[in-house]
């Protein structure tokens, strides 16, 4: 009977696995190891603040970040970047202080600036506001063990450009296999080598997406490791007071069940 | 309460009799806990506890949720953003609301199948089985209601949809719709409201708990037989019964532990497997999203509401005999809110006299082709409204009035039903007698 159920369980999960599939996009989505996928998955240090310089020297032309504490950018888990890193860091972005009515540098409590200006989407949450690779072969068994796949969407955007152009009502328009429908009004906004990584690590196109990938998942989920790590503790009590349940159902029921035997 | 006979409390100690005499609040909580129950429920009877627990748990993570959330079309977004990113522990307490509600409608689909199959519904239980069903309802209010909160775009297209239903029912639909939403459209007056109502509800759904254990603290619990508890004195009872405490709360302990092993191994480790990217995208009334798709525990009956479409011919009998009051849409909410309510009346549309399905060779196989069906309704209220999809959705629906309509009424006169045992006691012994030393690991079923 608990086999019936876990079995149950399964399938109830796996059904509604289907909801995300039906409400995801049509696109190419290619599958991309992460280094957090997966219940012991971490994020890699070196890899967000690789990323983090990608959105900072690209993408922030247009986009913003503002859900995300730039403070956070020092807390365990994350990019990690020493305190006064995060000081100079933030300082480089004005905001407009209303009390005093002047422009002044931000500080590390303030949130990564809004970004409107062409108006593109705010990145904070793009890496979760978007499903991915529901593979093996659609079944989403990747969803299921690996996330959903946000960053999967994200890199394959970025690497989708096929370089077909059209203009419509003035606007034009970039062929990428990835986006629904298959023209997205973003230009290509990396190449490959458009930033230089002080540890010397690959600036090839699809480097620089996964980078850029993996630090919006931290933006989008900053709280990751936390939420790994605790579950891995209630999980392994859990199982552990369920041992000891076990037991003492055996031990209780053990009298009338031997009456029972002998009726 | 229980009209099985068993000791009552009796106050021992100075203190307990000073209590006693001023407030029945021990006895109530004695007689409550030592309940005579059935020594042979099986697995399939832990689901309440799971229930009794999600509710809790609901109540518990919701209120401090409330305490950081801010019900406002410009604000609510950024106040989920704040919970999970600067409330302490908030991004646990958040998933775990989240996943909360799908492990609560888990059980309660498990937890009313159990009372289908058991026919657990049937006299004297007639009551608690309508009070389950309007806790089901009220179940059904809140997720809604709740998943509108965080503000995102299936939040506000969702709410869209479902308040949309009421405005297809003719000359009086749009007057409710606008009364529901507090404007002519879904927003801050709607954000309000839902949010108060999210609130209020799980403790009226508390509060119809308490009469839905007290109903069947009235009769008795079933058991998978089917057969009563014998009443004609306490000696007789004890044969067929254990008393609650502790026989089946340690067991439902059990099962509940295990349970939350997986719950929180969901929660932990794959929050998002269940809800909507799209919901992460602050709610805009100016952009549709491509696919709006409930919560997957309403898809079952967001299928059949969309299985009738206008070139159904029953449809358009409805609206041609109607002269077209019934147009495809306004038949569409009627069919769903009709699958719950033909649910509901179950105890009077099935006529056998035999409670348990498993003396019941026929309706074994109906039951059975029930419950893929409403898998397959689930499955399908998740696919677009095109191709095979409304053709697989209008079989299932067609089925599952079929089965309350059709089959449940006729199995009774049809079937003959097998031998039932003659006392619960008998059924235990049988289970646990000498043949079956393997599946003593595995009590009952």
């Amino acid at each position: 009977m608990i086999k019936k159920i876990a079995l149950t369980a399964v399938a109830a999960l796996a059904i509604s696995g289907g909801a995300a599939i039906a409400a995801g996009g049509e696109g190419h989505i290619h599958d991309v190891q992460f280094s957090f996928e997966g219940p012991f998955g971490k994020f890699d240090q070196m890899q967000l603040q690789r990323g983090l310089q990608v959105y900072t020297e690209v993408c922030s032309a247009c986009h913003g970040l503002k859900y995300v504490p730039l403070r956070t950018l020092a807390d365990p888990g994350g990019p990690e970047l020493p305190a006064d890193q995060v000081r100079a860091y933030s300082a480089q972005f004005d905001i407009y202080d209303a009390e005093k009515d002047v422009d002044r540098p931000r500080i590390p409590t303030d949130h990564f600036p809004e970004n409107n200006d062409a108006g593109a989407p705010d990145l904070s949450l793009m890496a979760k506001a978007r499903a991915g690779f529901h593979g093996p072969y659609g079944t989403g068994l990747s969803q299921l063990f690996n996330g959903m796949g946000g960053p999967e969407y994200i890199v394959s955007l970025l690497t989708g450009y096929t370089g077909e152009e059209k203009e419509e009502a003035g606007t034009i328009f970039y062929e990428n296999t990835a986006f629904p429908g298959g023209w997205i009004s973003m230009a290509p906004p990396l190449y490959g080598e458009d930033v230089e990584f002080a540890d010397g690590h690959s600036n090839s196109l699809h480097h620089e997406a996964e980078d850029l990938s993996a630090f919006l998942m931290w933006a989008a989920e900053p709280k990751m490791m936390d939420r790994k790590r605790t579950g891995l503790i209630a999980v392994v009590f859990l199982t552990l007071l369920t041992v000891l349940l076990y037991a003492t159902n055996k031990r209780i029921w053990k009298p009338i069940k031997k009456a029972a035997k002998e009726a | 309460m229980a009209g099985i006979p068993h000791d009552h409390y009796e106050p021992k100690t100075g203190a307990e009799k000073w209590v006693n005499s001023r407030l029945g609040i021990i006895g109530l909580v004695y007689d409550t806990l030592m309940i005579p129950t059935p020594k042979n429920l099986n697995w399939m009877w832990i689901w309440g506890i799971i229930l009794a627990f999600c509710l809790g748990l609901q109540i518990v993570t919701g209120i401090i949720l409330v305490m950081h959330y801010t019900p406002h079309v410009d604000l609510a977004f950024a106040s989920i953003e704040h919970i999970m990113r600067n409330v302490n522990g908030g991004h646990f307490l958040r998933y775990l609301h989240m996943n909360g509600a799908s492990l609560f409608f888990l059980a309660v689909y498990m937890h009313i199948f159990r009372g289908l199959y058991y026919g657990s519904y049937k006299a004297p239980r007639e009551i608690t089985w309508i009070i389950g069903m309007l806790i089901y309802l009220m179940m059904m209010g809140t997720a809604f209601m709740g998943y509108v909160l965080p503000w995102g775009q299936m939040s506000f297209w969702g709410a869209t949809v479902i308040t949309g239903l009421f405005g297809a029912i003719p000359f009086i639909g749009e007057p409710i719709q606008t009364w529901l939403l507090g404007g002519p459209a879904v927003d801050n007056a709607t954000l309000n409201r839902f949010f108060s109502l999210h609130y209020l509800l799980p403790f009226v759904i508390a509060g119809l708990v308490i009469v839905h254990i007290w109903a069947f603290h009235t009769t008795g619990n079933g058991n998978p037989t089917g057969v009563e508890v014998r009443r004609g004195s306490k000696e007789e009872a004890k044969k067929d019964t254990v008393p609650f405490w502790p026989y089946f709360v340690i067991k439902d302990f059990f099962a509940l532990a295990l349970i939350l092993v997986v719950f929180f191994a969901v929660t932990a480790w794959m929050p998002n497997y269940l809800g909507h990217p799209d919901n992460y995208i602050e709610a805009n009334p100016l952009v549709t999203p491509a696919h709006i798709v409930p919560e997957w525990y309403f898809l079952p009956f967001y299928a059949i509401l969309r299985a009738f479409t206008a070139d159904v011919w029953v449809v358009m009998f409805t609206n041609w005999i109607t002269f077209g009051l019934v147009d495809a849409k306004f038949f569409g909410v009627i069919a769903m809110f009709g699958a719950i309510i033909v649910l509901a009346l179950v105890p009077w549309l099935d006529t056998s006299r035999v409670r348990s399905g498993r003396f019941r060779p026929m309706f074994r196989w109906w039951y059975a082709i029930f419950i893929v069906n409403f898998v397959v309704l689930t499955w399908v209220g998740a696919m677009p409204a095109e191709g095979i999809y409304p053709y697989i959705s209008l079989a299932g629906a067609a089925y599952w009035f079929a089965y309350f309509l059709v089959i449940l009424p006729l199995l009774g006169v049809l079937e003959k039903p097998e031998e039932l045992p003659e006392t619960i006691e008998a059924d235990f012994n049988a289970h646990y007698g000498k043949s079956s030393d393997d599946a003593a690991a595995t009590p009952a079923e």
